[in-house]
């Protein structure tokens, strides 16, 4: 499926809640699934401090496609984190690159990714443009 | 009404009349994310009375000038009124003299101004400087900052695990070295009311000056710096229910005078040469630039607002509704309360097991509840309780026991969808 597709996807998915408190179960259990990043990637360097939330993010290369995994000390967090790389993870670093995730304001959750609430999120897509910016830097010309 | 009368101080105690002081209050009645707003964040900033509202309104409306300047008849006018501002912050904290009252934009001015100026003069290699651990970021790093610069040294007074001042080990600090004590009258996430008349004392039988950090004390307690004998006590006062980018530094006039001016420029002058400067006296000496007039006069009608409540019923029902919080937070299951002394302001941190506070305080944010979490600004207290945050509900005198139900109900709901 195409970045794309799987935002639709997830849009799809979010219209059946009724309320608020729907959604944010769903992201709590997004959250509490989302598989663990190795222990041994849990490191300063993959640390996005946010000044509310943590997020750990690691990525590496498949076969030309970006792998991403990640986690966060908050579990609204990291159920938006889940959602975030059902979306960007296992594509080209192009795909990633142009990606718009509109879906985040059509599901009604934009206030998660405003600067303001200092959560991580914001800073860890950029870090996550940014890796597949040097994935594509990096891979040898065609 | 029978209640009045165990009240001494002016003002029908404040449960009798809750409903025209919460609409005195407009952003109360406004609703957020659907649901009526429950304000518990007044630690952070405390909302504004339609007065203060109308006050600053007032000034760019049909006062509007700049002050201590002009001999037309708009600037005559509003240099009374905010030299009238500065004799009610004076009483208001009863200091001897109003030019002992020095305008700043908020307590972080008023630290960084007593550090820099006092630090310039009186601080050289090796002497100490005091904190304690509870401190927000705004009183310890202005002085780590004078340390660095003057290779002095921070000493901090721990605390014990229910977020008292360990007294003795403060006794053990004070030395000849000792050039200042900086401690915070209530601190912000513990709501503990430290002894400040006492660590004062204790001070000066040693000659040593201290300054008091009251932004959370003066919305919640009177304030008598010539009681306390404190030589600086400082304030923000947009927690006092007045304007934001004003606050207040108390001075005792012979440290003022003392002091060389922390900025300078037009206001702060007698006389200007190239060669030589001659500073103007108090307090415009510290106030270079034109300042924050409207907050100015704002903060005075807060000031003679919550006067008017009556500082001593604020404290009694503040009280009734940290009793009433804290009875209900303790019965929940996995809830550790971080701050239980034994004089405590109505500030209430906790964390619950397991969970993280930013997700309690997202689910309370949907319900209309705003709370803090985090740190607080106090990292080296999280670090002594060896929590990353926590959950902060601090009230107001405009709160009322039926939100703290709301809030324990809106807890509960958090916490079943977290865990
Ligand atoms: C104890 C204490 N000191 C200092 C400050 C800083 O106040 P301001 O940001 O208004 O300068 C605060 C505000 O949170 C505080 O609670």
């Amino acid at each position: 499926m195409s970045i794309q597709e799987i935002e639709n996807e997830i849009v799809e998915e979010f219209e059946m809640f009724e309320d608020w408190m729907q959604k944010y179960e769903y992201i709590i259990e997004l959250g509490k699934s989302l598989p663990l990043i190795d222990a041994k990637y849990k490191t300063e360097d993959k640390l996005i401090k946010g000044c509310q939330s943590q997020v750990w993010l690691h990525s590496e290369l498949n076969e030309g496609n970006v792998l991403f995994t990640a986690d966060s000390d908050a579990i609204i967090t990291k159920g938006m984190v889940a959602l975030m790389i059902r979306v960007l993870s296992n594509h080209t670093p192009d795909e990633i690159l142009n990606a718009k995730l509109e879906f985040v304001d059509k599901i009604g959750l934009t206030q998660h990714l405003s600067p303001t609430r200092s959560n991580g999120l914001v800073s860890m897509i950029k870090q996550m443009k940014m890796d597949a910016l040097a994935y594509k830097v990096k891979a040898p010309n065609p | 009404m029978a209640a009045s009368t165990t009240i001494n101080k002016a003002g029908t105690p404040i449960a009798d009349r809750i409903e025209n002081i919460r609409a005195d209050f407009p952003i109360l009645s406004r609703k957020v994310n659907g649901k009526p707003l429950i304000y518990f964040d007044n630690g952070a900033t405390a909302q504004k009375p339609q007065s203060v509202i109308d006050a600053v309104d007032k000034c760019y409306t049909s006062q509007n000038a700049n002050i201590h300047r002009g001999v037309h008849t708009l600037s005559q006018e509003i240099t009374v009124e905010y030299e009238k501002a500065r004799v009610t912050v004076q009483k208001h904290l009863n200091a001897r003299y109003s030019h002992e009252i020095i305008f700043t934009k908020g307590t972080t001015e008023s630290i960084n101004l007593v550090a820099t100026s006092f630090g310039k003069k009186f601080i050289s290699k090796g002497d100490e400087i005091i904190i304690s651990v509870m401190e927000h970021h705004s009183n310890i790093l202005p002085w780590q900052v004078i340390c660095e610069e003057k290779g002095a040294i921070l000493k901090v007074i721990p605390i014990s695990d229910s977020g008292e001042l360990l007294m003795d080990e403060y006794k053990k600090l004070l030395s000849d070295k000792t050039k200042i004590v900086a401690v915070t009258h209530i601190s912000n996430t513990l709501g503990t009311i430290n002894p400040v008349k006492e660590i004062i004392e204790l001070a000066h039988a040693k000659n040593i000056p201290v300054l008091i950090d009251g932004a959370q004390a003066v919305p919640h307690t009177s304030v008598d710096v010539q009681d306390l004998d404190a030589d600086f006590y400082v304030y923000s006062g947009h927690k006092l229910f007045g304007p934001t980018g004003v606050g207040v530094l108390y001075g005792k006039e012979k440290w003022l005078n003392e002091m060389p001016p922390y900025q300078v420029g037009g206001g702060t002058i007698k006389t200007v040469t190239f060669e030589k400067t001659v500073y103007a006296d108090l307090p415009l000496k510290f106030e270079a630039g034109t300042p924050h007039i409207a907050g100015g006069v704002g903060l005075a009608v807060a000031i003679d607002y919550v006067n008017e409540i009556g500082l001593d019923n604020i404290a009694a029902y503040e009280h009734e509704l940290l009793v009433y919080a804290t009875e209900a937070l303790q019965k929940i299951e996995g809830l550790k309360i971080i701050g239980t002394a034994t004089k405590k302001a109505s500030v209430i941190s906790f964390v619950v097991e397991g969970l993280h506070p930013f997700d309690i305080g997202t689910i309370l944010d949907q319900l209309g509840i705003a709370v803090r979490t985090g740190h607080h600004c106090t990292q080296p207290l999280m670090q002594r309780y060896e929590i990353k945050g926590t959950v902060r509900a601090s009230f107001a005198f405009y709160n009322t026991k039926q939100e703290v139900d709301e809030f324990i109900i809106g807890l509960q709901r958090a916490i079943k969808m977290l865990k």
